[in-house]
């Protein structure tokens, strides 16, 4: 700012363009003042904590950072995550291109568009209790009257304990998960895919190609670009992954996964300094995918 | 597409499933993939879906309406089967017993501020970053748009000392101020794109006519970007409305203040088999969005379209 004042004193043809750039600097303060507080101090400030101790007051190098990889609570963590990163990725995108290819163009589009987007106008905690009825759990004497043990029952399988069961609590909340964001993908994707222009899938089904190859060779290639905008979207949001677990499992029963662990060791533990390094870590997982964004961003500039 | 659509008489697709072939320009995405699947069935299948991501929400919603006894004892499906036994008690007992009548007018009044700063503050740095010229300009908005993935549990540690040591911790400010700076830079990068694309002419001629910044900002720039603007406040004011996290840290230790979330949060915790309740409070916390949702669904499917896919 002060060498701005400078230059703009001098008497340069362009002094016009200067008094502008300075008043630039007053349009975006806000926003740069608010980024600077809430989002780049934070970051520094627990970077350093993760440095220290539970209190803050002793400094301990890496051990925080260590401790996740080897205390086998946070190892186990830390395999939810990769768990639900993968899975609930490749599911929400895989489905929502799916249904997107499915559903074009047929009569009642837009409803099931509807009935699919809907879910994301629900927080998580109202998703949490919608989904209780679908998972909960009554002994086997008792009529069940959560859907999927009553569905179970009508095969003569026994009740599960979803929500409980180490074996399945991860995937019926990836299933939650799933089923709110799938729609999120398949409207952005449906988009993309409209502009594939008929002919280019005409020819290709003239000149004998499969329906593989059409999918693989022309579909998926044609709108890799809002491909990866989806992915990388999905990608950041699982790695953060935390209201559902907190509301349904609390991190309980094995199901802890990075953002509800860092909760728990800041609030329940008061452990600033691992909660400090698990924060530090998540953000360090999102680094590889901020550098692909950030290219890409720039590349759509390049072509602006 | 929808012009296409209402061309065809409506019943041809469902009869003759050879209508597929008779009209090319008629033929589904699907189509091209699944061989000898006729335009029915691939709208068999869509139903199919569409029931199948329904039928969970569905069953909170009839659940919602029955009685406290026959919700614990039998499935919300042979509620369906009559004789009918539907009663709005719930909803009753959950406005005014539980509180939630209170925790409804918190949301609203963290919510509505909570979307109309973030867009003003970015709506002034994204006009900048489009339309005037400045050192470190396209860097300084790199690094705002990568904050986008910054997680946000990162920052709640330094951000609620902070809030503690001047007294905000609790306050409805804390969760504005804090809800603007994360809706930030989704909206700076979803506004800056779209001022980008209008008519620099206009910019210009209005220059010239001796407007200065802020003029062409308010009568030129914000009234032509009602479209962009409106997606983003639909987009802001669900997230606002439907997040956890910041209330629950920021506001954690003031009950009176606690928005629609958070209440149903403490009666999934402490009323986990009282269904009655549980029910009617989840539909009226949804109640709201759904209604944004569907009268704006366009604006928004426009806006998360306008911020990620080019063209």
């Amino acid at each position: 700012m002060a060498i701005l004042a400078v230059q703009k004193t001098s008497a340069s043809p362009r002094g016009r363009q200067r008094n502008i750039s300075w008043l630039a600097w007053i349009w975006v303060g806000p926003a740069l003042v608010l980024e600077l507080v809430f989002f780049i101090y934070p970051v520094l400030n627990t970077v350093w904590l993760s440095f220290f101790n539970k209190t803050s007051t002793m400094y301990v190098g890496l051990r925080n950072y260590q401790r996740i990889f080897t205390d086998p609570s946070l190892l186990e963590v830390l395999r939810n995550n990769l768990i639900w990163l993968v899975l609930a990725t490749v599911l929400t995108v895989g489905l929502g291109l799916l249904v997107a290819v499915l559903i074009d163009r047929v009569k009642i589009e837009r409803v099931i568009k509807s009935a699919l987007f809907l879910p994301m106008a629900i927080s998580f905690v109202s998703a949490s209790v919608i989904w209780r009825f679908v998972f909960v759990y009554q002994p086997a004497n008792q009529p069940q009257i959560g859907l999927l043990n009553a569905i179970l029952g009508l095969f003569g399988i026994g009740p599960q304990v979803w929500l409980l069961d180490t074996r399945f609590n991860t995937f019926a909340m990836i299933a939650v998960y799933v089923w709110m964001m799938t729609g999120f993908c398949m409207v952005i994707l449906s988009a993309a895919l409209k502009s594939i222009p008929d002919e280019i899938l005409e020819a290709a089904k003239m000149d004998g190609a499969g329906r593989f190859t059409i999918f693989w060779r022309i579909m998926v290639p044609m709108i890799s670009a809002t491909l990866t905008v989806v992915t990388v979207t999905m990608v950041i949001n699982i790695l953060k992954i935390f209201d559902i677990v907190y509301v349904m499992t609390g991190g309980n029963y094995h199901s802890s996964v990075v953002g509800v662990e860092f909760y728990n060791q800041l609030f329940v533990f008061g452990n600033y300094g691992q909660a400090g390094a698990l924060a530090v870590l998540l953000m360090m997982a999102v680094v590889p995918v901020m550098y692909f964004n950030i290219r890409q961003i720039r590349q759509q500039e390049k072509m602006r | 597409m929808s012009v296409r659509d209402s061309k065809r008489p409506p019943s041809t697709a469902l009869s003759t499933p050879g209508a597929t072939h008779a009209d090319k320009k008629e033929r589904t995405l699907g189509s091209y993939l699944v061989q000898g699947l006729s335009k029915s069935s691939v709208t068999a299948i869509a139903v199919l879906i569409g029931c199948l991501w329904s039928i969970p929400t569905l069953g909170l919603f009839i659940s919602s309406f029955r009685p406290a006894s026959l919700i614990a004892s039998t499935g919300w499906w042979t509620g369906l089967v009559p004789p009918w036994t539907f009663t709005i008690a719930n909803y009753q007992q959950v406005l005014l017993v539980q509180g939630m009548g209170q925790a409804f007018l918190n949301s609203l009044i963290i919510a509505i501020p909570g979307t109309i700063f973030p867009i003003l503050v970015a709506a002034f740095a994204a006009y900048a970053f489009a339309w005037m010229k400045f050192p470190g300009r396209d860097w300084l908005f790199l690094i705002i748009v990568a904050l986008m993935i910054v997680p946000l549990q990162i920052t709640l540690v330094p951000i609620l000392s902070m809030f503690t040591a001047i007294g905000l911790t609790g306050q409805y400010a804390a969760v504005w101020l804090a809800h603007t700076a994360f809706g930030l830079p989704f909206a700076v990068y979803l506004l800056r794109n779209f001022f980008a694309s209008l008519p620099s002419d206009l910019m210009e001629s209005a220059h010239i006519d001796g407007a200065g910044s802020m003029r062409i900002f308010w009568t030129i720039i914000m009234p032509l970007s009602v479209p962009a603007l409106a997606s983003l406040a639909i987009f802001q004011f669900m997230w606002v409305w439907n997040d956890l996290l910041v209330a629950l840290i920021f506001l954690g230790g003031n009950p009176e203040h606690a928005p629609m979330t958070l209440a149903v949060a403490d009666l999934v915790n402490s009323f986990s088999s009282n269904y009655q309740v549980l029910t009617a409070a989840a539909f009226v916390s949804m109640a709201l969005p759904l209604v944004v949702f569907f009268s704006l669904q366009r604006y928004f499917v426009r806006g998360i379209l306008a911020g990620s896919v080019k063209g």
